[in-house]
């Protein structure tokens, strides 16, 4: 059997990646294979502690749900790879957070594809990066030609806590139907100083103070998650070692 | 309590305080007024640590110790609350958790016990209640969604709760109707007319001092107190204006 070759950084959607780390990782095993029956309901949170790349495919029946909370934290590397396929009237929804300092280089990376008509689509991400670190969210929505009524939405904000760290984010839309709603939004921005300085004229310590902001600014991603508040501990304790 | 003693602060290496003196004991309420442009805000910012405000001459001791030395954090600890002329919104950070981490960063600095959710909870209650803000408002993002008056309230609320020995209130009338400054003014009165405890107002009108009387009003003009006097100063500035008075 042949492995594939290594992606190099011309490939689009390893375009920021550390090949180096993703050298030492391939061949990678085959995608996770995840398919939710018509009208089923699938949930799942997804933590990233260990430096991986998980690659998850996964396809939504007429009428299914699916919710999936990422919280993308550790390891030099770190990847996460959703390949989405939404049947008539599917909904899926992301809330992903990808927190990173030192040198680390984490990743989100979707292809979420409309093939039939009426399935709704909400990404939400959030990314908050220190030091050296690299966040990428590559996320591509594919409309087939006769998926009409397709409504998805794509949210991307990046924080970054000093001047070294890099965002990139890459919403991409491939429409082939008429009637459909794709709306996508981004962002990369830094803390707010004014309000910064608001918190710690109270008492906070400057620490305390963009640790809470950061707190709020990553929070609302795992709203609903079964397990949010062990996502929201894990996250918060990641946001601590950044400030 | 605080001794402001030639103080000069540029803004953008522009010179906005030209030496600038105050002596405020404990007991007393001061009233700041001024024109437009003469460094009010400036001399509230310097007092409360903001970045980008640069003390180039002279110095501010509160209790003895160099004000001017310490991070904005630790100005709180130790005693000094700045209301701000425009609270600032911050979506997503709860107002109730935000003032229980910092009162009790400010306990823990200066070697306090932590207070308990349930304790917090009812000083909170009690200070909104006499600042006529609903419990709920305190349970909503900081300041976000609030109107001008219901942020100047919680501003005092935070006041209330944080219990200060000097409060540096920078406009806290501003953008409040007739009924919200009576409650203002009352709530000022009663978290800090105390012998231990100082106000310094900065204002641009009379209206708030007579709800809050201050025992002394100093009028600052280009960077500097031009002149010092009693509570008639201020009714004398409202008659005749800055410009007679400041000349």
């Amino acid at each position: 059997m042949m492995t594939a070759p290594i992606p190099t950084r011309r490939d689009e959607a390893w375009r920021y990646s550390d090949i180096q780390a993703l050298t030492r990782l391939w061949p990678l095993p085959a995608p996770e294979s995840i398919i939710v029956p018509a009208g089923g309901d699938y949930r799942r949170a997804i933590v990233q502690n260990a430096g991986d790349i998980r690659q998850i495919e996964l396809v939504l029946g007429k009428g299914a749900t699916a919710s999936l909370h990422v919280l993308n934290i550790g390891g030099a590397y770190g990847r996460i790879e959703l390949a989405v396929t939404l049947h008539e009237g599917a909904d899926f929804h992301l809330g992903a957070a990808q927190i990173g300092g030192g040198e680390q280089n984490l990743e989100i990376v979707t292809t979420v594809t409309h093939a039939e008509p009426g399935a709704t689509s909400r990404q939400v991400v959030r990314s908050v990066l220190g030091g050296t670190a690299t966040g990428t969210y590559l996320g591509k929505v594919a409309v087939a030609r006769d998926a009409q009524q397709t409504d998805s939405e794509q949210d991307v904000k990046a924080m970054l806590l000093g001047r070294s760290a890099t965002a990139n984010a890459k919403p991409e839309l491939e429409i082939y139907a008429d009637d459909v709603k794709c709306a996508h939004g981004c962002a990369i921005g830094e803390l707010d100083a004014t309000a910064l300085y608001y918190l710690q004229s109270r008492g906070l310590p400057p620490g305390e103070a963009k640790k809470l902001m950061l707190q709020a600014f990553v929070a609302g991603v795992f709203d609903g998650a079964e397990d949010e508040e062990q996502l929201q501990a894990l996250a918060l304790a990641k946001l601590g070692e950044l400030v | 309590m605080l001794e402001i003693s030639n103080l000069h602060a540029t803004v953008a290496d522009k010179p906005i305080l030209k030496g600038l003196s105050l002596a405020i004991n404990a007991g007393e309420i001061h009233a700041i007024m001024g024109p437009n442009g003469a460094g009010k805000s400036t001399l509230s910012y310097v007092l409360g640590g903001r970045p980008g405000y640069e003390v180039t001459e002279g110095s501010a001791t509160f209790d003895g110790q160099d004000l001017l030395d310490m991070e904005p954090h630790e100005r709180a600890a130790a005693g000094l609350f700045l209301g701000f002329q425009y609270p600032v919104e911050i979506p997503g950070v709860s107002n109730v958790q935000f003032l229980r981490e910092s009162l009790n960063a400010q306990r823990k600095a200066r070697g306090e016990e932590p207070l308990s959710g349930g304790d917090f909870l009812k000083l909170a209650r009690e200070k909104a209640g006499l600042l006529k803000l609903d419990m709920d408002m305190l349970k909503r993002p900081v300041n976000v969604g609030f109107s001008g008056g219901e942020k100047k309230r919680n501003e005092m609320v935070q006041m209330g709760i944080l219990d200060p020995k000097l409060a540096i209130l920078d406009e806290t009338d501003s953008g409040l109707d007739i009924d919200a400054l009576r409650v203002v003014g009352d709530g000022i009165n009663s978290i800090m007319r105390r012998p231990d405890k100082a106000v310094l107002l900065i204002t641009h009108y009379q209206r708030l001092l007579d709800y809050v009387q201050p025992d002394f009003v100093h009028v600052l003009a280009a960077g500097r107190i031009v002149k010092s006097g009693g509570p008639e100063l201020a009714r004398e500035l409202e008659a005749h204006g800055y410009a007679e008075i400041a000349a």
